[in-house]
């Protein structure tokens, strides 16, 4: 071996090594134990470890809460997905425009609910929720709309608690679009009103393009954010109810692993988004490789 | 940088923390004394730190013996016990809630106290509410002893049922059925009779258990729930939705149960003990004259009261501890009837030795009489590792049938299928079990 060579590896090997460690071979260890039925006896006694192959898989496939669980988290993110990074670009091009007074105080004010307590916002958002003393239901029954039951309602609590999560989190992506948007020179602006552009034009034509990269990352994020969402509808519906109307996948990961200790469907879940989370990333990045082409 | 004029106060302040340190130290890290036994007690959530004021008169008759108490939050206590089992760092004794002894009993975390209660003057099973007790016993032996007790029963408002016609307290199910509909046509369209949250198990497996249920049949291999018993029971729980008489609303969606039992939302619930004392803070004091508890209505008549559940927390000793006789006379001592009725007076959890409700804080309270009453008719749920999974899906099941999306009897034909399927890997060990010698 060469002896760059050999410093090379010797300057990698840390990194290389903490990876394995801690990614590789648990990832390995859960692809394993998605393969066994380790559950609560298991942990007295690991002969009571059987080997099952698929068998997890097949379950899960066949349990109806699964398929739920997952239709729940893919209406998370076709619904949550476009609504959250719309609202950070259009809350990013506000304040980014030259009109705006107490530019770093709107940036704070919106920014403030990402770095607020998760649980101390749900039980505010549970109380504007609320079927029968909610802000929302009275403001919606002074315009003569019958009382919704937001987070009881089967139909209703998914979009509640989309809303929620995006105004608790439209704040990051807004941030990172004002440092996208302020990249893009003033000059190219200039010559397209010269030009008579107007503003759908300048959006369009301007805004868009050259926010590319920033609004690939922006929604490759928010994409594998929401197929994770865990922390809103848990601290919103307690166990992803009504009717499991708001259970995710990794929520469901989380009560069979460990709530009920069936540590192999866990596993065997986790494997599953993760599937769908990979090929999900490749497509996208895909096209989005073909349209640079 | 620090400005010099500062310098003399931080020194002072260090001098201080060191001091503070100090103390502390002589407090917590002083060694347990010389040849003194050290016995590590886990204790869940305010009871660990209120049993503290308990044991300095257990040292002084067991010199020989100091307690450390850890005080565990409730969210976190069974997964720390489980790591620690795994972990091989239980501690000699621990609270458990008492349904999770079969758990830790298939693990064979704990250590079976049937021959120390056999030759123990205090520890007398008879002593013990009868179902409460059974929570600690499993295969004929004894792995948990009763610490204090909780049941559910009837919490009610005296006016809204008087103003309905009611006089009495029902004491069957269609004595109680008939009572909520003169209350729903009392109160209107936008009240109720009584709140049962659709997101708990407890209610519906009361029930069922009161219409004669055994859940689970063949020793806890196979689910029981298309038996009549259960389906009788869910017909009877979803009428009450179907009929108006209780809302169709989970616990996260009734943002305060103690501001809507004081509006008049519901004039009934069916909850345990600890809500005794939030009653008494909670609602306004014009309110607390007129709620009043009574022990659940039964199927029959002349079952009255119908059986509740059999909860609380039991001691245990862990099969790994090296000083089981010391903590098997700290449990003999928390045992004690005086003991009991101390603890009561410091945490208001009910005792779980009969003799201790002969004192006069609990004698004399008839809001605590009717869980004295209601405790004589307990009976444990399914003594098995797997019934909490079971618990909560027969909840989810029956939330379903209680929307109209499926009918009882799919209710019943689901629940069998998927809690068979759950049961399988304890049919395997069973099965292994009696074959292998």
């Amino acid at each position: 071996m060469r002896s760059e060579v050999r410093a090379g590896l010797l300057f990698i090997a840390p990194a290389l090594a903490l990876i394995t460690v801690f990614f590789f071979l648990p990832v390995v260890a859960g692809m394993l134990l998605s393969l066994t039925d380790f559950d609560i006896y298991a942990i007295g006694s690991l002969d009571s470890v059987r080997f099952v192959g698929l068998g997890n898989y097949a379950t899960l496939l066949s349990n109806p809460v699964f398929w739920k669980a997952l239709g729940n988290t893919f209406t998370y993110v076709l619904l949550g997905g476009p609504l959250s990074v719309a609202i950070s670009l259009g809350a990013a091009m506000l304040l980014n425009s030259k009109l705006v007074r107490f530019r770093g105080l709107f940036r704070t004010a919106y920014f403030a609910p990402v770095v607020t307590t998760l649980v101390a916002v749900a039980v505010v958002w549970r109380y504007l929720y609320h079927p029968r003393v909610g802000l929302l239901n009275q403001a919606l029954g002074a315009l003569g709309i019958g009382p919704v039951d937001w987070l009881g309602d089967p139909r209703w609590a998914i979009p509640a608690i989309i809303v929620m999560a995006a105004w608790k989190n439209f704040g990051y992506n807004m941030i990172i679009f004002m440092a996208g948007l302020q990249t893009i020179p003033e000059s190219l602006y200039e010559a397209a009103r010269i030009d008579g552009a107007g503003w759908w034009q300048q959006l369009w034509r301007i805004t868009l393009p050259m926010l590319r990269p920033t609004t690939v990352f922006v929604v490759l994020m928010t994409m594998i954010g929401y197929f994770q969402i865990f922390a809103e509808p848990y601290v919103m519906t307690g166990g992803g109810g009504p009717l499991n109307a708001t259970l995710t996948i990794v929520m469901l990961m989380y009560k069979e692993g460990f709530r009920w200790w069936n540590m192999g469907t866990s596993a065997a879940a986790a494997f599953v988004l993760f599937v769908i989370v990979f090929a999900a990333t490749s497509l996208q990045l895909l096209l989005q490789r073909g349209r640079e082409e | 940088m620090t400005p010099p004029a500062s310098r003399p106060w931080a020194s002072r302040r260090a001098r201080r923390l060191g001091v503070v340190a100090l103390l502390t130290c002589a407090a917590a890290c002083a060694p347990p004394g010389k040849g003194r036994e050290e016995v590590r007690f886990w204790a869940l959530g305010r009871e660990g730190e209120v049993v503290q004021q308990l044991l300095p008169e257990f040292e002084r008759r067991n010199p020989g013996v100091h307690v450390t108490v850890q005080q565990i939050p409730w969210t976190a206590a069974h997964e720390k016990l489980l790591t620690a089992y795994v972990g091989d760092a239980t501690p000699d004794l621990a609270q458990i809630g008492n349904t999770w002894v079969p758990e830790l009993e298939a693990l064979k975390a704990l250590q079976d106290l049937s021959p120390l209660i056999a030759r123990s003057p205090v520890v007398r099973p008879d002593s013990y509410f009868a179902g409460v007790w059974d929570t600690g016993v499993i295969d004929g032996k004894t792995w948990g002893v009763p610490w204090y007790v909780d049941t559910r029963v009837l919490f009610y408002r005296k006016d809204i049922l008087a103003r309905a016609g009611v006089t009495e307290v029902p004491r069957t199910w269609a004595a109680w059925i008939e009572a909520m509909k003169r209350v729903k046509s009392s109160v209107g369209p936008d009240r109720f009779a009584i709140l049962l949250p659709t997101d708990e198990w407890a209610q519906p497996v009361i029930l069922a258990m009161q219409a004669g249920s055994t859940l689970l049949r063949d020793g806890g291999r196979f689910g029981a729930f298309r038996a009549p018993e259960f389906r009788h029971a869910l017909e009877l729980y979803i009428s009450l939705f179907r009929d108006r008489l209780a809302p169709a609303l989970g616990m996260n969606q009734v943002a305060n149960v103690y501001q809507q039992f004081a509006e008049g939302y519901f004039a009934m619930y069916i909850t345990g003990p600890w809500n005794l004392g939030e009653f008494r803070r909670r609602l306004p004091p014009n309110l607390q004259d007129v709620w009043a508890t009574a022990p659940l209505p039964a199927e029959r008549a002349g079952d009255w009261p119908g059986v509740s559940l059999a909860g609380g927390s039991s001691l245990v000793v862990f099969g790994a501890s090296k000083h089981q006789d010391a903590a098997w006379k700290l449990i003999e001592f928390l045992s004690e009837p005086s003991q009991q009725g101390a603890f009561y007076a410091l945490t208001g959890d009910l005792p779980a030795v009969r003799a201790a409700w002969n004192g006069p804080a609990l004698a004399a309270d008839p809001l605590v009489r009717a869980f004295f009453t209601q405790l004589e008719h307990t009976r444990p749920v399914p003594k098995i590792p797997e019934w909490e999974q079971i618990a909560w899906r027969t909840a989810e099941v029956a939330e379903q049938a209680l929307r109209g999306r499926i009918s009882v009897d799919e209710a019943a034909v689901t629940l069998d299928h998927e809690v068979d399927r759950m049961l399988d890997k304890r049919r395997y060990l069973l099965d292994r079990k009696r074959t292998s010698p």
